[in-house]
C-alpha cells in the first residue's frame, strides 16, 4: 500500500500544488481577464475589438487545453518518478 | 439530383455506418456494456468524448445564442470548455483508479451509504433525462426539415437507430458509433464556415477570420458588425454585460455543471489507465475546441450576412422589399422558422430593435421618424447554423451535410445520456439494492432492457415535452453543480467527509438550488406557480437562477464540513479507499476495496 508512505504523501501534495497554480491560470484567463479584468484591458486592441473579448470568446479554451496536456504530462511523469505509475 | 434526394443519401449514408459499427462491436460482458471493455485509446476517448458532449445544443443552437447576444454569451463557450480542466484534474484520474462502472456507485463505496447512492441516482436520472428530452426532440425537428418527414415521424426513426446500437453494443456500440459521429459533425460544421469566412474576410480559418477584416468594407469584421447592427438600435455585439457576477457565477455554474454530469464522467472509465484518463480529457477538449473556436465566427458572420441580406444597400438606405427576398428566406418561412409580418404595409422588410432595452428606446424616434412601426422578421436562432449553408451560395452537397451533422450531434449525446440513465437503473438499483445476487449474464439483460426502456421514455417525452424539457441549463448543470460534483470532490480530496456529511451536504445544496431557481420559473415549472417574475430586478444580488448553481455547490461544500466534523470519523477502510484512487499504480485491483 504504497498510501502510508512517506513518498507517497509528497506525491499528493505535489499534485496538489500542481493543481493548484494549473487552476490560478483556469480562473484568470476566463473570470479575470474574460470578464472581471475586462474593462481594464480593453485599451488593447485585437481585432476589431479587445484583448478581453478575445480571452472570453478563445484566448481562455486555448489556455484550458494547455493546461490540460500540461498536467497530464507533468503527472504522468511524477507518477514515475514517485514509482504509482501503472506498469 | 434534388436537395431531398441528397440529404437522404448523407443521412442515410451514415445511419448505415452506425448501424455497422453496432453490428461490429456488440457487447458481450457487462464490462463491455457499461465501460466498452475498458480498452479504448485516449485518442479515441476524446474524440467519442467530443461527441458526447456536443449536443444538438451545441451544434445547432449556440451559434445562434451568440450571435443574439455577441459577448455576453462567452459564458457559454468558456462554461462547456473549462469544466474539462476540472475534470481532468480533480475527479477523471481517481475516479477511473477507483474502477467501477457508475457515478452512484462510487458516492455510496465511498460515503458507504445506500442513501448517498440513491440520492446520487436520482440527481443522475432527472438531470440526465432533462437533457436527453431535448435532444430527441432536436433529432425530431432536424428530421421534419431535411427528410420532409413530421417530427414525431423523425423522432421515431432516430429513436429505432439509437436503439439498435445502444442496446446491442451498450458502451462499447456507442462509444465507436461516437467517433464515427463525431467526425461527421465536425465535418459539417466546418465546411460552411470555412467558405463563409473566406468569403467574408480572405482567411479560411474561421476562428482568425473573427478578428480579420471585412472585404467589402475595409473595416475589422466586429467594427463592421458593431455598426450594422447599432445603426437599427440594437445595442453592440461586443459590449459588457450588467453584472459581472452574475456573469462569473453562471460560467463556475457550467463549467462545474459540465464536470459533474455523469454521461461525461462515465466515458472516462472506458480507457485502460489513470495516465490515459489525464491525456483523453486533453484530447476531448481538443475536439471539442475545434468546433468551440469555429462557433463564435459563425455566429458574427451569419449575424452580418444576415443584416446584409436584409438592408443590402446599407443600414442608412431602405431595406429589401419582400418579393426580392432569397430563396432561402421563402424555404425556412415554410417551417415557421421565419417569420414575416409587413406591419407599416410598404412591402420592405424591416427588421431592427423594437425591445424594451435602452439601446431599443433609445432608437424608437429614429425608426418612427423613418415610418417604421415595428420590427417585421422574426428570424428563429436555430437557424443560424442549420440555413448557413443556403445563406451563403454553397452546393446542396453541404446542406445535406449539415442534416447528417445535426442528427450526428443529436443522436450521439442521447446515446450518451441513455447508457448513464440505464446504467444508474441495472447497476446501482437493480443489482446495487434490489437483486445483489444477479448473474453477469442476468445484468447484461438486465442492463439492455433499462436502456429500451429509457428509449421509449425519452422519445414519448421528446415528442411531447413537458414544462421542465426547456431548462436544461437551469436543472441539468445545476443539479450537476450543485450536488454531484461537490459530493465526487469531497470524496477524493478529504478522508474526513463522512456518510451523513456528504448526504447532508448534496441534499441541502439540491434544495437550496431547486428552490432559488423555483422561485423564479414556478415551482416544478408548473407555469404560474413561480413567486417573483424572473427578471434582473428581482434577482438577490442580481443573480439569475441560472447561475445559482455554482452558490448551491459551496452550500453543498459548507454543509458537508459542518456536517462531518460535528459527528465520526470514516472508518479506517474508507480512509484506506481514498488513499488508493489518489495513487495510479494497481488500477485493475480497485475493485479488492
Amino acid at each position: 500500500m504504497p498510501g502510508h508512505s512517506y513518498d507517497a504523501e509528497k506525491y499528493w501534495k505535489a499534485n496538489l500544488r500542481l493543481i493548484f497554480g494549473s487552476l490560478i491560470v483556469w480562473a484568470l484567463v476566463s473570470y479575470g481577464f474574460g470578464i472581471v479584468l475586462r474593462p481594464m484591458l480593453s485599451g488593447i486592441p485585437i481585432g476589431g475589438t479587445d484583448l478581453g473579448f478575445w480571452f472570453a470568446q478563445q484566448g481562455s479554451i486555448l489556455t484550458f487545453i494547455g493546461l490540460i496536456f500540461h498536467y497530464a504530462w507533468r503527472m504522468n511523469r511524477l507518477d514515475k518518478q514517485f514509482g504509482v505509475d501503472e506498469e | 439530383m434534388s436537395q431531398f434526394a441528397i440529404n437522404i443519401m448523407f443521412v442515410g449514408g451514415s445511419f448505415l455506418i452506425y448501424i455497422l459499427i453496432a453490428v461490429w462491436a456488440k457487447a458481450g460482458s457487462t464490462k463491455d456494456f457499461y465501460v466498452a471493455g475498458g480498452g479504448v485509446h485516449p485518442i479515441t476517448n476524446g474524440m467519442a468524448i467530443g461527441a458526447d458532449w456536443m449536443s444538438a445544443a451545441s451544434f445547432i443552437s449556440m451559434a445562434g445564442i451568440i450571435a443574439a447576444s455577441g459577448y455576453a454569451s462567452s459564458a457559454y463557450l468558456m462554461g462547456w470548455t473549462g469544466g474539462y480542466v476540472l475534470l481532468a484534474m480533480l475527479l477523471a484520474p481517481y475516479l477511473r483508479k477507483f474502477g467501477k462502472f457508475t457515478v452512484p456507485e462510487f458516492i455510496g463505496d465511498r460515503f458507504y451509504s445506500k442513501q448517498a447512492r440513491l440520492v446520487a441516482v436520482i440527481c443522475l436520472i432527472v438531470a440526465s433525462l432533462t437533457y436527453v428530452i431535448g435532444q430527441m426532440a432536436g433529432a425530431g425537428v432536424a428530421f421534419s426539415r431535411f427528410l420532409e418527414v413530421d417530427s414525431t415521424t423523425g423522432l421515431m426513426i432516430a429513436a429505432v437507430v439509437i436503439f439498435i446500437y445502444s442496446v446491442l453494443g451498450g458502451m462499447k456500440g456507442i462509444t465507436y458509433t461516437q467517433v464515427a459521429q463525431y467526425i461527421v459533425l465536425i465535418i459539417a460544421y466546418t465546411i460552411p464556415a470555412v467558405f463563409i469566412s473566406f468569403q467574408l474576410t480572405g482567411n479560411p480559418v474561421p476562428a482568425l477570420g473573427l478578428f480579420s477584416t471585412h472585404i467589402d468594407s475595409g473595416m475589422p469584421i466586429l467594427d463592421k458588425l458593431n455598426q450594422v447592427i447599432t445603426d437599427v438600435g440594437f445595442s453592440e455585439y461586443s459590449a459588457d454585460v450588467d453584472s459581472h457576477l452574475n456573469m462569473v457565477l453562471f460560467t463556475l455554474t457550467l463549467m462545474i455543471g459540465t464536470a459533474g454530469l455523469p454521461h461525461v464522467i462515465i466515458r472516462f472509465f472506458t480507457v485502460p489507465k489513470v495516465a490515459d484518463a489525464r491525456w483523453s480529457a486533453g484530447w476531448a477538449l481538443v475536439f471539442i475546441a475545434l468546433l468551440y473556436l469555429t462557433a463564435p465566427a459563425v455566429a458574427s458572420m451569419a449575424r452580418l450576412n444576415l443584416m446584409t441580406t436584409v438592408y443590402p444597400d446599407g443600414t442608412a438606405a431602405e431595406p429589401i422589399r419582400y418579393e426580392d427576398r432569397p430563396q432561402w428566406v421563402k424555404e425556412w418561412e415554410v417551417t415557421g422558422l421565419i417569420k414575416y409580418v409587413d406591419k407599416n404595409e410598404d412591402g420592405l422588410i424591416q427588421m431592427y430593435n423594437d425591445g424594451s432595452d435602452d439601446a431599443a428606446q433609445a432608437f424608437k424616434p429614429q425608426a418612427e421618424a423613418r415610418g417604421w412601426e415595428g420590427n417585421e422578421l422574426d428570424v428563429n436562432r436555430d437557424i443560424i447554423v442549420l440555413a448557413n449553408p443556403e445563406i451563403a451560395n454553397l452546393p446542396g452537397w453541404v446542406i445535406g451535410l449539415i442534416a447528417a451533422g445535426g442528427l450526428a450531434a443529436a443522436l450521439s449525446t442521447a446515446a450518451g445520456l441513455l447508457l448513464a440513465i440505464s446504467s444508474a437503473v441495472s447497476h446501482d438499483l437493480i443489482k446495487g439494492s434490489i437483486k445483489p445476487g444477479i448473474s453477469d449474464k442476468g445484468e447484461l439483460l438486465a442492463a439492455r432492457i433499462s436502456m429500451a426502456v429509457a428509449i421509449v421514455v425519452a422519445t414519448y417525452l421528446g415528442a411531447n415535452p413537458p414544462g421542465f424539457a426547456a431548462q436544461v441549463v437551469a436543472l441539468a448543470f445545476g443539479i450537476a453543480a450543485a450536488s454531484l460534483f461537490p459530493a465526487l470532490m469531497m470524496g477524493i480530496f478529504s478522508k474526513r467527509i463522512n456518510n451523513t456529511g456528504a448526504i447532508a451536504g448534496m441534499l441541502s445544496g439540491l434544495v437550496f438550488t431547486l428552490s432559488y431557481i423555483f422561485v423564479y420559473k414556478g415551482w416544478f415549472f408548473i407555469p404560474g406557480t413561480a413567486n417573483l417574475a424572473d427578471i434582473p430586478a428581482n434577482w438577490v444580488f442580481g443573480i439569475s437562477p441560472l447561475s445559482i448553481g455554482a452558490i448551491g455547490a459551496l452550500v453543498n461544500f459548507a454543509v458537508a464540513f459542518a456536517v462531518a466534523n460535528a459527528t465520526e470519523e470514516p472508518p479506517v477502510e474508507i480512509q484506506e479507499l481514498v488513499e488508493s484512487v489518489r495513487y495510479p499504480r494497481g488500477a485493475g485491483q480497485a475493485q479488492d476495496h
